[in-house]
Order: structure tokens, then sequence, then C-alpha cells
């Protein structure tokens, strides 16, 4: 591999509370070349926070530390933000949970999809309308010059989130965060719309993050695995040996899940203090 | 006796007609999943049962009783209901205390103090829950307390609606393994709406497939393990859902 | 001192009370890190020692007249200067706190209540009632509050009850509207189904489950109206037709003090500051309790 695209180490992101402070990711270490990796976690696993420390979107009073946070020879620590705000969208872009809450209501799709582009690179009207439908259409939008004049309420969840997608993608970003892209959405789009961004980002050879909370879409997506439990790495896998996992977290989660042929009496439940130890 | 019965059952949300001509028994003891995706009417049908959905046409009865078109005080009794989302079906100014013993406040019933510490025992939750509020406890203690509510007025019917949709794997399989414990000990008969067809294969005797408000297949839940389902729609699903199909 | 702060803050409390006495806590110790609201009710606990405490306060008598001492500036003798007629303007405005604070705790007392109550069944029921109910709210918040409470002053007489029922009456509509809108937004939630469907009654269901909610934005809207109803107290106290001479209504005082207030300013400058302190107090108060009692901006989950 070449020099990785993402390189983290020691990442710590920390949260005060009346308490005390808290820290929500405990100086994980990891580097990303042009491929898939996939986060998996529990909620409060860091997972998220993880994704958005890359960004720098934890907003105070949160606060993120590392040794080394280096994007493509640009150490991002070091970057003001508005260095950072240009870096955002146009190299490193991240889609969200849910479109609803991502996507301007008073806006039109190909209006918000156009400005994601005009922001970064300026561009005479009509070739921008061009490439906004061009991206519809890679996102597998039927009749995107219909789409492009609808508001967001007018489409449905899974289209609402490949808009999301063809606005996160247009600028051609290097790296795509994708934080719990589908899981707002129903199992047979999920399918597709984990299709759509797979295929682009084969195609524009970029790296992927994805994050989520579900182990079988993250090993069916992805090369490379990061499972996360408590803000630290517990293990870190190639996707197709994730069955063979040893960590007792990870094979815990595993077995944890119902199986479509079920027949056990009862699922195994975590026993939290079995590595809390190790 | 059936414990529900659904006959020729129409529903509408205002002006949309959201549920057509569904018409199922499920037995008593029996587990029924009412399994599809998001718009299929599946959440519905059970909104009409409690009475939350009034605008139906046709007949519901459960344990042979004729249901009214709204809730009512006797029906509490034999047929509770969990939700899907444990954030939103706790009161957020209500203690884990308050929110158990308010259905034995509304139907008068004595002994509180025992029957709500009884109740955290059942559903797993330690003491020491009793008079957190709901922000106090995370999501799968928040779905024990919802199970526990609804178990208050030991009631012989569940209507489980998504209840592990918004946990974490580990906590779904505890409150999984929860539901079905529960079950054996009380006799109960569940009637399931989710999604996710290996919780049903886990949890359930029978399934019906729902799409576009209308049932399009019910099977034995063995058909879904094995992959045997017959229906186009219901087999595209189970492949969804990452299930190897076997010819029908 | 740390085993009481430990006790409330413990994350699980062993009984009823200890769970409320520590969400109680929570929410004091997160206002009194607010530093505007704890001026604000500086201000407010000073307002109410003064009303508490007046004769032992107040060095002089609020209505003993001193013909022979009128208009005298502010001195050490008397703090705030006299009046017209000679009294002592601190006492007077010491006394003032007294009527000030009874027209605030009633006007709220009374509008606060029926407010809420309208609020939450129209929201909780819709359809006809929501409409009828609402329509009538409409009317009473569509008129222009001094003028509707002179009108009810008028037709009942000058005098400081008639002035707090005037008041109530132009007060509630808005807590009705908050109230309303707050409870559509959890109308349709799953725990007010969950209720529902343990067979609890409407009644139950908005006295023991819709109004706990709607409350806080309710005493959030209450305390930042204090400072409205204080001007409209003190608005009709000025035109005569709220508290009656001598009461040593703020006011009232101010109104008499206008004919004066060229060359002895103090006479109605005085009460008005009071007037304006008390009112910013209230301000203050009601956006500390806001960041606290809001439930968008607690810990949520």
């Amino acid at each position: 591999m070449t020099a990785p695209l993402l390189t983290i180490k020691n990442l710590t992101v920390t949260f005060p509370t009346p308490k005390g402070p808290v820290e929500v990711v405990r100086g994980i270490s990891f580097s990303l070349g042009r491929e898939r990796l996939g986060i998996v976690g529990e909620s409060g696993s860091g997972k998220s926070m993880t994704g958005r420390s890359i960004l720098k979107l934890i907003r105070p009073p949160g606060r993120v530390t590392a040794d080394e946070m280096v994007f493509d020879g640009i150490d991002l620590m070091g970057l003001r933000e508005r260095r950072m705000r240009e870096l955002r969208g146009a190299r490193i872009s991240m889609v969200m949970q849910d479109p609803k809450f991502s996507l301007n209501p008073v806006m039109t799709v190909g209006e918000q999809i156009g400005e994601a582009l005009q922001t970064h690179r300026p561009m005479p009207r009509r070739q921008l309308r061009a490439r906004v439908l061009e991206m519809l259409e890679a996102v597998r939008i039927n009749e995107p010059e219909r789409v492009a004049d609808l508001y967001p309420h007018e489409v449905s969840g899974g289209m609402g989130q490949r808009v999301m997608i063809a606005m996160m993608l247009i600028p051609e970003p290097d790296l795509l965060i994708a934080d719990e892209p589908t899981s707002a959405l129903d199992v047979s789009v999920q399918a597709q719309v984990l299709d759509i961004i797979d295929e682009l980002v084969r195609r524009n050879g970029m790296g992927l993050i994805l994050i989520s909370h579900d182990l079988g879409l993250v090993a069916r997506y992805c090369d490379r695995i990061l499972v996360m439990n408590g803000g630290a790495i517990v293990e870190e896998c190639a996707a197709r040996d994730l069955d063979k996992a040893r960590h007792p977290y990870t094979r815990g989660l595993l077995a944890a899940m119902p199986r479509m042929d079920e027949d056990r009496e009862e699922l195994p439940v975590l026993d939290r203090t079995a590595w809390a130890a190790t | 006796m059936n414990a529900i019965e659904l006959a020729r059952l129409d529903i509408a949300y205002g002006p949309a007609r959201v549920v057509h001509d569904v018409s199922l028994t499920v037995a008593e003891g029996e587990s029924f999943a009412l399994v599809g995706e998001s718009g299929s009417g599946k959440s519905t049908i059970l909104k009409a049962i409690t009475g939350l959905a009034p605008e139906w046409t046709g007949e519901i009865s459960v344990l042979g009783n004729p249901r009214a078109h709204r809730p009512d005080r006797g029906f509490a009794k034999t047929c509770q209901m969990v939700f899907q989302d444990p954030y939103g079906s706790l009161h957020p100014r209500k203690t884990v205390d308050d929110c158990l013993a308010e259905p034995l406040a509304v139907h008068g019933v004595g002994g509180r103090d025992e029957r709500v510490k009884a109740a955290l025992a059942a559903v797993g939750l330690d003491r020491r829950f009793r008079f957190r509020y709901p922000h106090q406890l995370s999501g799968g203690q928040r779905q024990r307390v919802a199970i526990a509510r609804a178990l208050m007025l030991e009631p012989r019917i569940l209507l489980l609606d998504e209840p592990t949709s918004a946990l974490d794997v580990s906590v779904q399989a505890e409150i999984l393994n929860l539901l079905k414990k529960l079950r054996r000990a009380e006799g109960l008969t569940y009637l399931l709406v989710t999604h996710n067809l290996p919780v049903v294969s886990f949890l359930c005797d029978r399934l019906a497939v729902m799409r576009h408000g209308r049932i399009v297949e019910v099977a034995h839940v063995e058909a879904l393990k094995t992959g045997r389902l017959a229906d186009p729609y219901s087999r595209e699903l189970y492949a969804a859902s990452g299930g190897t199909l076997q010819p029908a | 001192m740390s085993a009481v702060r430990d006790w409330l803050l413990d994350d699980s409390p062993s009984s009823r009370l200890q769970a409320s006495l520590g969400r109680a806590w929570r929410s004091f110790s997160a206002l009194m890190r607010n530093p505007l609201a704890v001026a604000g009710a500086l201000i407010i606990v000073v307002l109410i020692v003064m009303a508490v405490f007046a004769p032992w306060i107040a060095p002089h008598s609020a209505i003993g007249q001193d013909l022979a001492n009128r208009l005298a500036p502010p001195s050490a003798l008397h703090w705030m200067g006299t009046d017209e007629l000679g009294r002592d303007i601190f006492s007077r405005v010491v006394y003032g706190s007294r009527i000030t604070l009874m027209i605030v705790t009633m006007v709220a007392v009374i509008s606060a209540p029926i407010g809420l109550l309208v609020g939450a069944v129209s929201g909780y029921f819709g359809g006809w009632t929501d409409r009828v109910l609402m329509g009538v709210t409409d009317i009473f918040l569509s008129m222009p509050k001094l003028i509707l409470a002179l009108a009810f002053v008028a037709a009942l007489g000058p005098g400081i009850e008639n002035a707090i029922i005037a008041i109530a009456i132009t007060a509630w509509p808005v807590y009705a509207r908050i109230a309303r809108a707050e409870t559509i937004t959890f109308r349709d939630s799953e725990f007010i189904a969950a209720v529902q469907l343990q067979g609890a009654s409407s009644v139950r269901v908005i006295l023991r489950h819709v109004l706990p909610l709607c409350a806080s934005s309710t005493i959030i809207r209450v305390t930042l109206d204090m400072a409205g109803i204080i001007l409209t107290a003190a608005g009709l106290g000025f035109l005569g037709l709220g508290a009656q001479p001598p009461l040593p209504e703020w006011g009232a005082m101010i109104s008499s003090g206008r004919n004066f207030i060229l060359d002895q300013w103090w006479v109605a400058t005085m009460p008005g500051f009071a007037i304006i302190a008390v009112s910013l107090g209230f301000c203050f108060l009601g956006d500390g309790l806001r960041d606290v009692l809001d439930p968008k901006q607690r810990d949520g989950r």
C-alpha cells in the first residue's frame, strides 16, 4: 500500500460532565487507504464520535486530541476552521443516518445537490444542472429531471438517502464517511443504497468509512472491520474473517444476533465482565 | 377459543386506506408475527385492535369479545401493548415506580408496592431502578420497564410493536430472551409486528407477510427457517434479510 | 453537607421523595450556574423579603403625612425623598412591594391554571372542542391587554381586586395557547397511548400525564409575563383605575409624581426604578428557568 489516505494516532474525544470528564473515544489509532473500512459497535461505543472527529464536527464542550490525524498529507489537527470547511464536502464527505434531518426542507433536491458542488467549484448554471442530473442518475434515480425539482418531503426515505449520497459525492471527495446510512430504511432499500455507495466508491477509487451497528452489513460491504466498544478498538480484522473473530466482545455480538434458521432456545447474552479484564 | 380474530378488516387513516380486507386468527398461547416493510399497514392493525386507530370496518374480536372502536377499561386487563421506541413510550417526568403503579391505580388494584417490586424482578431489573427517571435508564432498561408496565394488569395477550428494533444487538438478545421466558412462564399470546425476519424465527410460531396493506402469505415459521416461503414478495424480503432461498 | 448532596444526586434513589428532591436539586443547581438567573432570583428574593418584613424595613409610615416636609429631595433621613404630601418615598416603595407581589401572585394563581386547563383539554381532544375553546381564546387574545383590563375595571369599578381580576382575565389566553401547542406535540406519543391502553379516563390522562408536561413551559412563560403584569398593574394604577390612594401602589405613585417630574424628579423616578428592577428580575429568572426546565435543553435521552 502507498501512503495511506488517512492516518489517525491516539485519537481521544472527551466530554465534560458534572461528574468529571468522560472519554467517549479512548486513544484509538488506525489508518485507511483507498479501501472500505467498517467501524462496528453498539450505541455508546464511540463509533460515531470517531467519524465526526475526523471532520472536526465535535462541538464544544467536547474536546478532540490526537497525536496525529493526517489526511492525504494534510495535518487535520493543526488546520484552521476556515481551511477545514474547504476540506469538508470537497475532499471528505459524510452521509448521516436520517435524510429527513439532513436535507433542507425549503430547497428542491436539485438545488441542494447543485449547491453542494457550487460552493466548492463554481460553474455556469447549465453545466451545473447537467452535472446534477448525471449524479442523480448515478444514484439510480429513474427520472432525474423530475426528481431534481421535488422538495425533500416529496421523496421517500430511500430516495432521500440516495439524494444525500448524490449530494455528498458530487464534489468527488476522496473519503466518504457513512454514519449508519441505511438504518432508517427498509431492508430491501438498504441493499440498494449500499450497493450504490459501493459502486461509486469503487468507481472513483475513494476511501470509505462505513459506521454501523450491523455486523452482517459491514461484513458484506467492507474490506476491513474495526470493532469498537467503550471508546476503544477491541478487534481489527478482514471482513471475510469476521466469523473467526477472537475477541469475546465480537464473538458475543455475533452470537447474540438471531439467525434466520434459529433453533436456539435462548440467545447467548454478552457477559460484559468477560472481556473487561483483558 | 381464539385469542385474536380479524375478519375482513379495512382500516383508514383519515382519507387514506392503509389496510385492506385482512382476515386472520391467532390461537390462544400462540406467538404470531406480522411481517412487512414500512407502510405495509402492520402496525396499524395493532392500533386498530387496541382502539387507537378507530376508523375501521370489519370484525375484530379478542378472546371471543368483539372490540369497540376505542380503548376501554375492560380490554386493558386482557390485552396490552409494548411499543417500538423505548425513548418515546415512557413518560419523561415519571419515575419507573409511577409508571408501573399507574395501571394499578387506574384499576384500583391493591398491594401496589409488592406488585411493582415483583414486576421489576420479573423483567430482570434491579430494585435500585425503581425510583429512576427514564432519562437515567438505557434503551434496554427502558424497554424492560415498558414490558413490565404491559404485564402489570396480568393480561393474556401482548401486542408487540417492533419491540427490539431500536435496540443494540446485545440488548435485543436480552429482550428477546425475556419475551420468550415470559411467554413460557405466563402462557401469553403474542402478536408481534416486525420487519426483522430472524426475530420472527426466534420468537414466533407463525407469520403473516404484509404488503401495501394486504396479507400476501401466512406461513408456519418452519417455512421461514428453511427458506421455503411461497409468495414472491415474501421470498424477496427473505433474500434481502440475508437468507438463502430454497424452492418453495 | 456533601452527604446530603450525594443523597440528592444518588443515581438510584430509594424512595419517591428522594427521586423528586433529587430532580429539584439538579434543576436548582443548574439554575444557580446561570449568572443572570441568579441575579433575577436575588431581585425576587429581595422583593419577597421587603414585602414580608415591610414594617421593620421601612423607616417611616407609608401613609403618614408630613406636610412641612413635602417634596424633600433624597437625603440621609429620606433615602428616596418625600412626595407631595411629605410621605417617605422609600417606605412607600417598600410597602408597595406587598401590593406588587400580591397582584403578581394572584394573577398567576388565577390565570395560569385556567390557561393550562383550557389549553390541555383543547389540545388533547382536538376537533370541535378545540375549535370552540380556541375561538374563545383568540377573541380574548385579539384584544389589547390594557384596553381590555380598562374595560373590565370600568365595568367593575376601580380598586385593586378588580384590577387583579381584569389582568387575570387578559392573561390566561396566552397560557392556553402554549399549553395547547405543547399538548399537541405529545398527544399522539406512545407514552400517552400506553396510559390510554391501561384504561385511564381522559380526565386522568389530562390531569396526571398531560398537565405535568405543559407545566414547565407555562411556568417559564408566567415568569416572563410577570414583568408585563406588573407594568399593566402600574398602568392601571397610573390611570387611577388600580389601587386607590393612599395605597402605595408603584404605578399610582408615578402617576401622582408626574406633576412634579421636572422639578422634583425623584417622586416619579423612584417607584419607576422599583418597577424596572422587579420586571427585570422576573425576566432574568424566566430566561434562566427556560434554560433549566425546557425539556429540549435537558440532558434528554
